[in-house]
C-alpha cells in the first residue's frame, strides 16, 4: 500500500491536557511519520459533533475537575453515542487519566456529585474524598506480553483506558506501535511496522522499571 | 512566659543552624526553623512583630525569588533595612529560621525601626503565612501548573488563595493587640499580575490593589502556548486574547461577561529583550515614566521587575531608589547566574515547570551564539516526583539550535526522550545521569571562550551550582 493514512481525533486538546498528555499524540505522530504513515490529527472541541466512522484512532487526556465538568456535559451530549459506535466498530481509542474516567459510565467527585461519562467502558470511578491521600507516583504493570510503565486500566475491543496520567506512549513504544497496528489492520486489513531505533525509549522504560 | 518561650526558641534555632554549618550540612535554615517552631509554634508571629516596617509576602508559580530580591534592593536603596529569606527557605520553617537568625539573644531584631520583611512564600504556605505575618502587602506573580503531585491542580491553588485572602485581616495590626504596630489603619495591599487572569481575579471586589502588566503589542506570540492553564473566565466562558505574551499571560477579555484584564498602574512598554542577558523597557507607574536598563534577561524578568516595582509603589517607596535598584539588579541564586569555568562562561537558568522552561528557552533563543547546553531533570521531592510535565514544555522551539546537548539528572532518560520527540537531533544528545560527569562533558563540548547554557530543575540546580561555584572559586551560598 502506498502512503497509508490514519485519522486521529484528539478530544478536547486544550481542555484535557494537564499532565503532559500531548506526549501521546507527539509519540504517535513521530512513529507514524518515520514509517511513512500520514497521521492526520484533528481537534475535537466543545460543541463539535463526532461522526462515528470519521476516525481510526481517538484520544482523550486528563484535566482538572472544572474542565472535566465542562467536558463531561459535552461528551455525553455531543459525542458519546458516536464514540461508543466507533469503539463497537473497532476504532482504536485511548483514554488517559481523567479521559479514562470520562470514558466510563460515571465519575463521582469528592463532593459526591456524579459526572456522566461516555460509557465506552463498563466501569465507574469514585473519588476517595477530599481528605484522602492523593494517589501519585510512578507505576509499572505487566500486561499481555510486555511491561507497561505507568499503566493501570481497562480494555474493551480496541479501546484502552489508563488511570495513570501523562505521557504513557513515549516510554511504551511497543504499546504505541500496537495501537498504530490495530488502526492499520482495521483500515487496510494488514499492518507491518518497520522497527525503529528505540534506544532512548527503552532506556527511559528501563529507568522507570528500576525506580520501582 | 511567652517571651521566655520565644527567647528559648530563638536560641535553639541559632544553635541548630550553627551545628548544621559546623557539620557542613548546608545553611541549616530548615533544621533551625523546625527546631524553633517546635519550641514555639507562634515564633514567626512573635518575631515578625519586631519588623518596624512590617513585611511583604511574594508568592506565585514563577518569579518569587527574583521579585523578592529586586524588592529588597529597592527597599535598601530607599533607606530601609530589608530582611529576606534565602531562596528555597520559603516554607514556615524557613521564615522562622530567617527571623530567629536575625534576632539578637534578647529576641529583638537589630535595626528594628527600619526593618522591612521581604519574604518569598511557597504557594501552598501562603494562607498560613498571611495569618501569622499579617503583611502590609502580598504580591502574586503568576499561576501555572507546577508540581501537580505536590500542590494539586491550578484551580485548587487559586481557591486556597481566595479563601486565605477573604480571611486576611483588613487591618494588619488588628488581632495582635500589642507590640509595635507595623502600619496601623492600612488594609492589606494586593499586588497582582493584571495579565494573568487567575491572579487578576484575586483583586475582584477589593480596594487597595496595585496591578502590573505589559503593554507591548510586538511581544504578542499570536497564539496560546500549550502550557496555558487559565483559559476559562471566572464565569466559565472561554477567554479571548488581544495579545499573548507567554502561557495564558497577556491582554485577555471574556466575550461572555465582559471581564477583562484590569488596567495596570505599573506597566512596561517598548520592551527590548536584546540578547537575553539584559533588557530595556519604559516603566510607567503612578510616580511617572522612566527608562529602565536591567542586567537580567528575558520577558519573565520584565514581569519580575514590574512585580517588585508595583510592590514598592504599594509600600509608598519613592521612584528614584526603585529605578536605581532595577538598574543595579543582579541575578538571584541559580537564576541567570553566570560562572567562569575553564575559560568558558556557564550560565545557569533554573527551570522547574512548563511555563518557566518555555520562558528560559525563549530567552536562550535570543542569542544564536548559544551552541551547547546542559539540561538536568531530577525527580526529588522539591522538584516534583512526577516528571510528565516536560511533555508540556515547548522544546520544539529549540529543535536544531544546539550543536551539543548533555542531558543529566535522575530522570535524564525521560528528558532525552522528550528532546527526541521534539525533533532535537538525537546524534547531538548525550545522556549522563551524573551531574558532575555531565558538567565535564558539557564543558568539553563547549569551545574556550564560548557560552554553555545550563538548565536544571531545582535540586539539580543545587548540585550544579555547588559544582560551578567550586570550579569558579566562589563561596557556598550560606556564606554569601
Amino acid at each position: 500500500m502506498s502512503e497509508p493514512t490514519l485519522r486521529l481525533g484528539h478530544l478536547y486538546p486544550s481542555l484535557m491536557n494537564v499532565y503532559g498528555d500531548r506526549g501521546n499524540i507527539t509519540c504517535l505522530q513521530r512513529r507514524c511519520r518515520l514509517r511513512g504513515i500520514d497521521l492526520q490529527v484533528t481537534s475535537l472541541d466543545l460543541g463539535e459533533g463526532l461522526e462515528p466512522e470519521a476516525f481510526d484512532l481517538l484520544f482523550i487526556g486528563g484535566a482538572q475537575d472544572r474542565e472535566q465538568r465542562v467536558v463531561a456535559a459535552d461528551l455525553t451530549q455531543a459525542k458519546g453515542a458516536a464514540l461508543r459506535e466507533a469503539v463497537e466498530d473497532g476504532a482504536v481509542f485511548l483514554g488517559v487519566c481523567g479521559g479514562y474516567q470520562l470514558a466510563g459510565r460515571f465519575y463521582r467527585g469528592a463532593a459526591g456529585e456524579e459526572l456522566a461519562g461516555a460509557g465506552v467502558f463498563d466501569l465507574y470511578t469514585l473519588h476517595p474524598g477530599a481528605g484522602a491521600k492523593r494517589l501519585i507516583g510512578n507505576l509499572v504493570a505487566e500486561w499481555e506480553d510486555y511491561t507497561l510503565v505507568g499503566f493501570e486500566g481497562a480494555r474493551y475491543r480496541n479501546a484502552f483506558g489508563s488511570y495513570l496520567h501523562g505521557p504513557l506512549l513515549p516510554k511504551n513504544p511497543a504499546f504505541a506501535d500496537r495501537l498504530i497496528s490495530l488502526a492499520l489492520e482495521r483500515r487496510y486489513g494488514e499492518a507491518t511496522l518497520a522497527p525503529l531505533d528505540d534506544a532512548l525509549e527503552l532506556q527511559a522504560h528501563a529507568a522507570a522499571l528500576r525506580g520501582r | 512566659m511567652a517571651r521566655a518561650r520565644t527567647l528559648a526558641s530563638v536560641w535553639a534555632a541559632k544553635t541548630a543552624a550553627l551545628a548544621s554549618r559546623r557539620l557542613r550540612r548546608g545553611g541549616g535554615t530548615a533544621i533551625s526553623g523546625l527546631v524553633g517552631l517546635g519550641l514555639n509554634p507562634g515564633l514567626v508571629h512573635d518575631l515578625a512583630r519586631g519588623l518596624g516596617q512590617g513585611c511583604v509576602l511574594v508568592t506565585g508559580t514563577n518569579g518569587k525569588t527574583t521579585t523578592t530580591r529586586l524588592l529588597s534592593e529597592m527597599a535598601r536603596a530607599a533607606g530601609l533595612s530589608p530582611l529576606v529569606n534565602a531562596s528555597g527557605s520559603n516554607l514556615m520553617r524557613g521564615l522562622a529560621s530567617t527571623l530567629a537568625l536575625a534576632a539578637g539573644h534578647d529576641g529583638a531584631l537589630d535595626d528594628g525601626e527600619r526593618r522591612l520583611g521581604v519574604f518569598e512564600v511557597d504557594e501552598a504556605t501562603l494562607p498560613l503565612a498571611l495569618a501569622e505575618l499579617r503583611p502590609r502587602a502580598a504580591v502574586f506573580t503568576n499561576l501555572f501548573r507546577d508540581q501537580l503531585d505536590r500542590y494539586g491542580e491550578v484551580d485548587a491553588v487559586a481557591a486556597r488563595w481566595r479563601q486565605a485572602l477573604a480571611r486576611a485581616p483588613a487591618d494588619p495590626s488588628s488581632g495582635s493587640g500589642q507590640g509595635p504596630s507595623t502600619s496601623s489603619g492600612q488594609r492589606l495591599a494586593l499586588v497582582l499580575n493584571a495579565d494573568d487572569p487567575a491572579v487578576a481575579a484575586l483583586g475582584e471586589g477589593r480596594d487597595n490593589v496595585t496591578y502590573f502588566g505589559v503593554d507591548d503589542k510586538k511581544l504578542d506570540r499570536g497564539h496560546l502556548e500549550h502550557a496555558s492553564d487559565s483559559l476559562s473566565c471566572v464565569c466559565g466562558a472561554r477567554l479571548e486574547y488581544d495579545a499573548v505574551y507567554f502561557g495564558h499571560v497577556g491582554r485577555w477579555r471574556c466575550p461572555a461577561c465582559g471581564r477583562a484584564r484590569p488596567k495596570p498602574q505599573v506597566s512596561a512598554s517598548k520592551v527590548n529583550l536584546k540578547d537575553g542577558r539584559s533588557l530595556r523597557f519604559v516603566l510607567a507607574s503612578p510616580a511617572g515614566r522612566a527608562n529602565v536598563e536591567m542586567g537580567l534577561g528575558g520577558l519573565y524578568n520584565v514581569y519580575n521587575a514590574l512585580a517588585a516595582t508595583a510592590a514598592a509603589s504599594a509600600l509608598g517607596l519613592p521612584q528614584a531608589p526603585v529605578t536605581d535598584a532595577l538598574a543595579a539588579a543582579a541575578a538571584a541564586f541559580g537564576r541567570q547566574e553566570a560562572f567562569e569555568v575553564d575559560g568558558r562562561r556557564v550560565e545557569l537558568f533554573l527551570a522547574k515547570n512548563p511555563a518557566g522552561l518555555n520562558q528560559v528557552l525563549q530567552t536562550l533563543l535570543l542569542d544564536p551564539g548559544r551552541k551547547t547546553a546542559l539540561l538536568a531533570l531530577n525527580d526529588g521531592i522539591a522538584d516534583g516526583r512526577d516528571v510528565s510535565w516536560v511533555w508540556d514544555a515547548d522544546f520544539e522551539v529549540a529543535a536544531g539550535r544546539f550543536e551539543a546537548v548533555v542531558v543529566s539528572g535522575t530522570r535524564a532518560a525521560d528528558l532525552a526522550l522528550r528532546l527526541k520527540y521534539a525533533d532535537w537531533d538525537e546524534t547531538t544528545i548525550e545522556v549522563e545521569p551524573d551531574i558532575g560527569e555531565a558538567l565535564e562533558a558539557a564543558l568539553a563540548a563547549t569551545p574556550a571562550g564560548a557560552c554553555l547554557s545550563a538548565v536544571p530543575t531545582y535540586t539539580a540546580m543545587l548540585t550544579l551550582r555547588e559544582l560551578l561555584a567550586r570550579r569558579a572559586g566562589r563561596a557556598p551560598f550560606w556564606q554569601q
